[in-house]
């Protein structure tokens, strides 16, 4: 099995804040990775490092090394848009566009240059497919986004994401929003997603992480305290603080 | 206590609709179809409003057409691009203030920076009215790119759109209602400003067509009622006038509701 992305000595600052201790970890392709971690231990801002979506905000300092299929990200020769293609993400709050179920889809292909309508056509179905939400909508794409339940639009934004055909998928708490029928459907969603694409993702829940993810990496205060595979972390914690906060000592 | 209160509140209300109504009963029936579409003439003794109507409009357009891309185009670089937040915090500042003095001093300025360069002609005027009317423009579209939810530019983003398509794709529909609000306040302004024309572009009332309108110097409906008041004491006229622009101003504050209740829809579906 192969590391899709490295990462070695990664400190984070935001200002005079260090959120990011010395992270050093390599995720696997093609499996599901979780970040546990109580709030405000770095997991979102370490995803958001893996896209470079914390370029966005100012004052932001990043040191360390960061490969995605060996190379460093923050190279020169990185477009940074056509990182964020292959690296795609799926955030917290359902964000679906204010325009059609159609044109949300459609949106990232338009933005990396597919104009043809057959084309699109193709892409919109297969992405809406791919995320367990073509039989809901398809009578319906040109029906505004925002009229969908939570649910529907953040499987819609995961569609979305997976349109522009990325090699891995950033989820950064997806169903925290959620109700539990929908947070059961994108986690089977995610199940079934992980045999073409590599998922990172966030989760404040303890439960989701051990029914979908294939390893876990457990986060206190910036450190990276363990990672390794699921089972392993959930059975036998090498870490006194994984322990203490796998069984809810605190957190 | 209360009492007190009823009493404000009665004096204000009778205030309000005893000009509405005056104006009104005085200028409505002035208002003839003669008036609205003759110039004036000195010959015949016939007084017309046409040119000024025609200055009126000619005013708002070039007006309208100058400041409306400064006026978006800066708001949404201050908003978007600059990174200097101190630096945007001064210029809204200034802006907030600009948009608050009078507008007899932008005369002053217009008059020192156009019409003593240009002629006293209705592009002064306008050129006048673009700078005064500019800070109402940023600012209303400024405040509404702040309401355009900084997820869909994060989702944007996401998907590896560049800066530039974000803005266009996702920002910029999304102030639509911002520019077009600021854009009726501005009409509204413009059609009510005397004193900043006053001095920039001039009374004469000859009707022409646009370019050589904003080339000649021209009176717009208020300077006009200022002149046939003041000057020649045609108050039935200068009554005519002033009901005219009280019912477009209605019907600009009419529009401007219109406006903001169909985007607020849009917005909650």
């Amino acid at each position: 099995m192969s590391n899709i992305i490295t990462v070695k000595d990664m400190c984070l600052w935001y200002g005079e804040h260090q959120a990011l201790k010395n992270v050093n970890i390599e995720i696997p392709e093609k499996n599901i990775t979780a970040f546990i971690g109580p709030s405000g231990c770095g997991k979102s801002t370490f995803l958001k490092t893996l896209n470079r979506m914390n370029d966005l905000i100012p004052g932001v300092k990043i040191t360390g090394d960061i490969r995605y299929g060996g190379t460093d990200i923050f190279s020169k020769e990185v477009d940074v848009n056509n990182l964020r293609k292959e690296i795609g993400m799926v955030f917290q709050k359902p964000n679906p566009f204010p325009m059609s179920i159609y044109d949300n889809v459609a949106y990232g292909p338009r933005t990396h240059g597919i104009t043809n309508k057959v084309e699109l056509d193709e892409i919109v179905e297969r992405a809406l497919r791919d995320a367990a939400i073509w039989d809901e909508v398809k009578d319906r794409l040109k029906k505004n986004a925002l009229g969908m339940s939570g649910g529907q639009q953040q499987r819609l934004c995961i569609a979305r994401a997976l349109a522009v055909q990325p090699k891995i998928l950033l989820m950064d708490e997806p169903t925290s929003a959620l109700d539990p029928i929908s947070t059961s459907r994108i986690e089977e969603l995610v199940l079934e997603l992980k045999d073409k694409y590599t998922i990172v993702m966030v989760t404040h829940n303890m439960q989701q992480a051990v029914r979908v993810s294939d390893y876990t990496a457990f986060l206190l205060l910036g450190e990276l305290v363990e990672f390794g595979k699921t089972d392993d972390i959930f059975s036998q914690p090498k870490d006194q603080r994984t322990e203490d906060y796998i069984t809810g000592r605190f957190g | 206590m209360k009492a007190l209160m009823l009493v404000s509140a009665g004096i204000t209300a009778a205030l309000v609709l005893f000009l509405l109504l005056y104006v009104m009963s005085q200028g409505v029936p002035d208002i003839t179809w003669e008036l609205l579409s003759t110039s004036p003439s000195y010959l015949t003794e016939r007084i017309g409003i046409l040119p000024d109507i025609l200055n009126t409009v000619y005013i708002v357009l070039a007006t309208l057409v100058i400041v409306l891309p400064l006026g978006v185009g800066a708001a949404i670089y201050l908003t978007e691009y600059a990174s200097n937040k101190k630096v945007v915090g001064i210029i809204e500042y200034a802006a907030e203030t600009l948009s608050g003095i009078p507008s007899i001093i932008y005369g002053l300025v217009g008059m020192l920076l156009f019409s003593n360069n240009m002629g006293t002609c209705l592009m002064a005027g306008a050129l006048t009215l673009v700078i005064m009317n500019l800070p109402t423009i940023m600012r209303t579209t400024q405040e509404s790119l702040k309401t355009v939810p900084q997820s869909y530019r994060e989702g944007a983003f996401g998907l590896g759109a560049g800066k530039w398509r974000v803005v266009r794709t996702v920002v910029l529909p999304g102030c639509v209602d911002g520019v077009i609000t600021g854009c009726i306040l501005s009409v509204g302004r413009i059609l009510g400003e005397s004193a900043a024309l006053l001095f920039t572009a001039g009374f004469a009332h000859t009707a022409s067509d646009i370019i050589s309108g904003l080339a000649a110097p021209g009176a717009s409906l208020t300077v006009a009622l200022y002149v046939y008041a003041k000057e020649q004491g045609e108050f039935g006229v200068a009554f005519a006038i002033a009901a005219i622009l009280m019912i477009l101003t209605v019907i600009i504050n009419f529009a401007a509701t219109l406006v903001q209740k169909y985007f607020a829809k849009r917005r909650n579906i």
